[in-house]
């Protein structure tokens, strides 16, 4: 009979010792959040992701692709979906006949691409899935120029160690979207400058006249709205250095693998 | 914890290969005007300030799925919550699988988590089913050995959950589905990957908590102690069994 009397006093003892047991926790965590040593020791894990997934991974494996029947029936478009800039919206309304790609940088042939040009070159389909880092995911079919093709006829300086990537659509006065990828990927097959999507033409909100699929990395990798292309030995040289928008803005990882 | 705040960035599930926002979705946790809700299956109930819509620490409302004594970090912050939770996961991997060897290497899964034939017997599962109930323990040297639904929950989390849990974390990531594209074949896409993940996340959340509730009503200072040093006090009896540990391999 002490037994129930013990009980219920345990009981609550026990409800309450959980409830701010747990609350001392997660304040504890959001402090550990802020802590810089610990702030580091969380961000060793995005190298241990990056080293174990290269190491299992074959430079160039392909991404799954997937058949016409798998396309999502409506693709979601998601960031800036309509460019933003004034510029921008003059070569929309000029349907892009004075756009040019510019590819300049460590390379030894800058070059010069209008999109008729763009789309005479040798080009790759592919049907592949999009992953937001958020969580969704949407197949859709992309034609475009494999990055590899335009990095040759540039003539690629062997001092370049990555490929960044200018965008027309801006996040703030003066913060334009860019994003970046290192030459294992610039030159994997389905990297790919898609100028077309789901048998048309690129639509704007998906990025056009041109936007990067860099398939096998999440939704923030696959800059759209793509003006210039340019190599680089080192990547702290633009804007906050971390080698995106994302990565500058919210410390997101510049390896978007996992 | 940090998993419900990811969650909290799409705050809905899918089967298949892709699935956002116009898809059709069997679980959606959101807020409708003043009242959050929880779908699943097309069944919509409206919660009651916890999920979907609810208010902070310091009295602001927010309208994201689960709240904020339940995330890691508290507030909104994908990335500060991705990299705990890729950190710790492999804490977990590298753990989990140093315990499996050990177990299967010192006979901890032969000797005291193989299910013998005879305790597949219906009427001993329901005879363990009304004790568990009544919460009457097993007492003597009964109570040395895991009974059967011990065994089932502790095979069930080490060998089917924890693996499934890490698998599925791995199907989600895009370089993996290059990697090791069997991942994807295997659990039917990335999304149903992310609802099995989910889904595992939760039924390990309910095993922690009544696994813990059977330690505190089992007496949870015998319990605890023989989990740590392997030291256990017979219940029911008032010295310690003298008896011998039995040897490896035998029946019990």
């Amino acid at each position: 009979m002490t037994e129930s009397k013990l009980i219920l006093p345990r009981r609550k003892f026990l409800a309450g010792a959980a409830l701010g047991g747990s609350s001392l926790l997660l304040a504890g965590c959001d402090a550990l959040t802020e802590n810089q040593g610990f702030r580091s020791f969380l961000r060793s894990g995005e190298a241990l992701n990056k080293g174990a997934q290269r190491l299992i991974t074959d430079r160039a494996a392909l991404a799954p692709e997937f058949s016409a029947g798998d396309i999502s029936p409506i693709f979601k478009a998601n960031g800036s979906i309509t460019g933003g800039t004034v510029e921008y919206a003059g070569h929309v309304a000029e349907k892009f006949a004075d756009w040019q790609l510019r590819i300049d940088g460590m390379v030894r042939n800058p070059l010069s691409l209008n999109l008729a040009q763009l789309t005479k070159m040798p080009s790759r389909e592919q049907i592949t899935r999009h992953d937001c880092v958020e969580g969704w995911s949407a197949i859709g079919k992309w034609r475009g120029t494999p990055l590899g093709l335009l990095l040759k006829q540039a003539n690629l300086s062997t001092k370049a160690r990555y490929i960044v990537f200018h965008c027309a659509d801006q996040w703030g006065p003066g913060v334009p979207y860019y994003e970046s990828v290192d030459l294992i990927d610039a030159f994997h097959p389905q990297t790919i400058l898609a100028w077309g999507m789901n048998g048309g033409v690129l639509p704007v909100q998906h990025g056009a006249p041109l936007r990067l699929r860099v398939e096998r990395q999440l939704g923030y990798k696959q800059a759209k709205y793509v003006m210039r292309v340019e190599a680089t030995d080192d990547l702290k040289k633009f804007y906050g250095g971390k080698g995106g928008y994302w990565e500058d803005a919210h410390d997101y990882d510049w390896y978007a693998g996992i | 914890m940090s998993g419900l705040m990811i969650f909290n960035a799409h705050s809905r599930l899918y089967w298949g290969q892709y699935g956002a926002n116009t898809d059709y979705a069997w679980l959606v946790i959101d807020d409708a005007g003043d009242t959050g809700f929880v779908e699943i299956a097309g069944v919509r109930v409206d919660t009651i300030g916890v999920l979907g819509i609810w208010k902070d620490s310091q009295g602001e409302v927010k309208r994201r799925a689960f709240p904020h004594w339940a995330t890691i970090p508290s507030g909104y912050d994908l990335q500060a919550a991705r990299r705990w939770h890729f950190t710790f996961a492999w804490i977990l991997a590298v753990a989990l699988m140093l315990y499996m060897l050990r177990s299967l290497w010192n006979g901890h899964v032969r000797r005291d988590l193989h299910i013998r034939k005879w305790e597949w017997s219906p009427r001993n599962i329901w005879h363990d089913i009304t004790a568990h109930a009544r919460l009457r323990f097993p007492t003597g040297a009964a109570a040395k050995n895991y009974n059967i639904l011990q065994k089932i929950s502790y095979i069930g989390v080490i060998f089917i959950l924890l693996p499934l849990i890490i698998f599925t974390g791995l199907t989600m990531s895009p370089a993996m589905n290059a990697a090791w594209p069997w991942l994807l074949d295997l659990f039917g896409g990335r999304q149903s990957a992310r609802s099995l993940h989910f889904i595992a996340a939760f039924l390990l959340v309910g095993f922690f908590f009544v696994h813990i509730m059977m330690v505190l009503l089992a007496g949870p200072i015998n319990e605890v102690r023989s989990i740590i040093t392997g030291k256990y006090t017979l219940p029911g009896k008032a010295e310690p069994d003298p008896e011998p540990e039995l040897p490896h391999g035998e029946p019990a």
